[in-house]
């Protein structure tokens, strides 16, 4: 089976964003991949090690992409495309049509993302790139069984779980609780450095929508903070319940 | 010309999910006929609901297919309606159903979207958004033009306000076939619980590794029920293997917008502010007086959770 991953590369999750010019600021920010798409990562491999193929890497990104690729390659991944795009808005629209061109020359039995990016939290690209290749696709996947031409996916909807199935190939998107990502092992890094990594140019394509203006929310205020004996601050604490924040107390 | 604002209402089995209501009473602010546009099975029957909020229209596409929700014949259905009634905005909300259908509809549209917003200006032919971004770090207006304009709205942040409008039934010619369907859903498994969603909460009792373990839990519960509260989580509490995924609230978890967060033994990671600091009033007991919690806290208590809420619950109960 081949399988196509989308990996985004992405702020850590502890980076503090600092506005230079206007725009966000990527000076001395450590870069990470999207946390959902190593799950996606994993969950290839896993399948590979089950059943064998072949999993390739994409990623559409400036420079520094190369190293969110090396490390896909490092967990397991067996190869890497590098969409090189160097503006960090293009909008999502503008994304799935850069990714859905290279996806559709991989041809890929199954294509893997994350189902949201912890930086732009758009959760669009992977519909959209359905979308525009015309395949089915299952969001927000916490277990993935696949089975003769076909994808039985456990999801999160509102309300609960749903189990929905689809014909190969498709476009899932993970969940973090699909699986726990392997770190890579020293020999997997090696390994890495030799796995081909092609480099392609972005399709030229016009973002639709646009970041007209940047801004830091409002620092939250700290409140009270109070210390003692239980029994009083526990009283404190009710109290302000009731008469600051006027909950309702059920019976 | 397009015009007129359409919200597409997120119901399931006639449950029609509070979002929606916030997002008629918020279209009520464009100055344009507000629709309601409902798809599913044996839905008619929602328009005084809908009108009650908001809805001047109620636009019903009723059929079989659309008892439960696809992706395939939803977006089939929308886009024969937009072509026949052409409107100028469509607002969803950034559920799980919301996001699923407006990204597929708008790449098949082939226009731009912003998702999970938390503010909006609509002028015409034109949609500012405000979106945060980096779980919140960062905050960004995206704007978006031409016809229509597409955007999923966070739950919670918008205010839902009655104003009794006609909601005047219109049936729409039902255009999805069963060429469209491609996703075959064999079963859903509802969360049973007798407590309100998460992420629809007006109340929410999180609990940490502070919980120590399933006793932990128990305590949060009782306070939770007392105030018809959800229950959250952290990771910490998630991985450990207290609490189910489906509770985290996080960057990796859920986002949550209620009235009132209660954070009980949580240490207050940046990963978890992101998911919760956006509540109007938070409230945090930590044995810790250095605990990052207390920075976004507007009530913390330094102590024992499990001596400090059995007090609390007990002045509740009075
Ligand atoms: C990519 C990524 C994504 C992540 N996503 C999320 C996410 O979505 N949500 C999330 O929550 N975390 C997330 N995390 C994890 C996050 O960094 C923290 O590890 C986690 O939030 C810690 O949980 P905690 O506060 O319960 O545990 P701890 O940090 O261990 O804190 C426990 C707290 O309990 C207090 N305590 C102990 N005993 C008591 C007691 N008896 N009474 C009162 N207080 C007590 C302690 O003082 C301490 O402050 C993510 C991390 C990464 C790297
Ligand atoms: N620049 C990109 N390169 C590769 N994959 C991407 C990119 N942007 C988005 N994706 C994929 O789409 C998913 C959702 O992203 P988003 O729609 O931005 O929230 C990510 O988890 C990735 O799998």
């Amino acid at each position: 089976m081949k399988i196509a991953v989308c990996v985004k590369q992405t702020f850590d999750t502890e980076a503090k964003i600092v506005l230079k010019d206007g725009k966000i600021s990527g000076d001395g920010i450590n870069l990470i991949i999207n946390p959902y798409d190593e799950v996606a990562v994993e969950e290839a491999i896993r399948i590979k090690e089950k059943q064998g193929g072949e999993v390739v890497v994409v990623c559409a990104g400036g420079d520094r992409a190369t190293e969110a690729i090396r490390q896909a390659l490092a967990m397991g991944a067996d190869r890497g495309v590098h969409i090189k795009v160097n503006d960090p808005d293009v909008d999502e629209y503008a994304r799935a049509v850069m990714l859905a061109e290279v996806l559709k020359e991989q041809g890929a039995d199954l294509i893997l993302c994350g189902h949201v990016a912890a930086d732009d939290g758009s959760s669009q690209v992977p519909t959209r790139v359905a979308e525009i290749l015309g395949l089915p696709h299952a969001n927000v996947v916490t277990k993935l069984e696949l089975g003769d031409g076909k994808a039985v996916c456990t999801r999160e909807v509102d309300g609960g779980m749903e189990v929905m199935e689809v014909a190969l190939p498709a476009v899932i998107t993970c969940q973090v609780s699909l699986n726990e990502p392997r770190y890579p092992s020293m020999k997997g890094i090696m390994q890495a450095k030799k796995k081909p990594i092609a480099n392609v140019d972005a399709v030229a394509v016009e973002s639709k929508a646009k970041i007209i203006e940047l801004a830091l929310p409002a620092a939250k205020q700290a409140g009270k903070k109070i210390e003692g004996e239980p029994e009083d601050t526990g009283k404190q604490l009710a109290e302000w319940l009731l008469n600051e924040v006027k909950v309702e107390v059920k019976q | 010309m397009a015009k007129g604002t359409w919200v597409v209402v997120d119901q399931r089995d006639g449950k029609i999910r509070k979002v929606t209501f916030e997002l008629l009473s918020e279209a009520q602010k464009y100055g344009d006929e507000v629709t309601a546009v409902v798809i599913g099975k044996g839905v008619e029957g929602l328009a005084p609901e809908l009108g009650k909020y908001g809805a001047d229209k109620v636009l019903v596409a009723d059929d079989d297919i659309f008892a439960v929700y696809n992706t395939g014949a939803f977006v089939a259905q929308m886009a024969a309606m937009i072509k026949e009634y052409d409107p100028a905005v469509i607002l969803f909300g950034h559920t799980t159903m919301g996001r699923d259908l407006a990204a597929r509809l708008a790449q098949k549209l082939g226009v731009g979207m912003a998702t999970d917003c938390i503010a909006a200006e609509i002028s015409p032919g034109k949609g500012v958004f405000t979106r945060a971004i980096y779980a919140g770090k960062a905050l960004a207006k995206v704007q978006v033009e031409g016809t229509p304009i597409l955007a999923t709205i966070r739950a919670g942040v918008m205010e839902v306000v009655e104003s009794n409008k006609a909601g005047e039934v219109v049936k729409a010619a039902v255009a999805a076939t069963a060429g469209d369907v491609y996703q075959n859903v064999k079963e859903f498994i509802p969360t049973i619980s007798t407590r309100p969603e998460l992420t629809e909460a007006e109340v929410v009792v999180s609990g940490g590794r502070g919980l120590k373990g399933p006793e932990g839990v128990k305590v949060i519960e009782e306070l939770a029920d007392l105030l018809g509260a959800a229950i959250g989580a952290s990771r910490a509490s998630v991985d450990s293997g207290w609490l189910g995924h489906e509770y985290q609230v996080g960057q990796t978890g859920k986002v949550v917008n209620p009235n009132l967060y209660i954070a009980a033994g949580i240490s207050g990671a940046i990963q978890h502010l992101a998911g919760m600091s956006s509540s109007k009033y938070i409230a945090a007991i930590n044995t810790d007086p250095e605990a990052p919690i207390f920075s976004v806290a507007d009530f913390g208590v330094v102590g024992d959770l499990f001596k400090v809420i059995p007090v609390v619950v007990a002045e509740l109960k009075k």
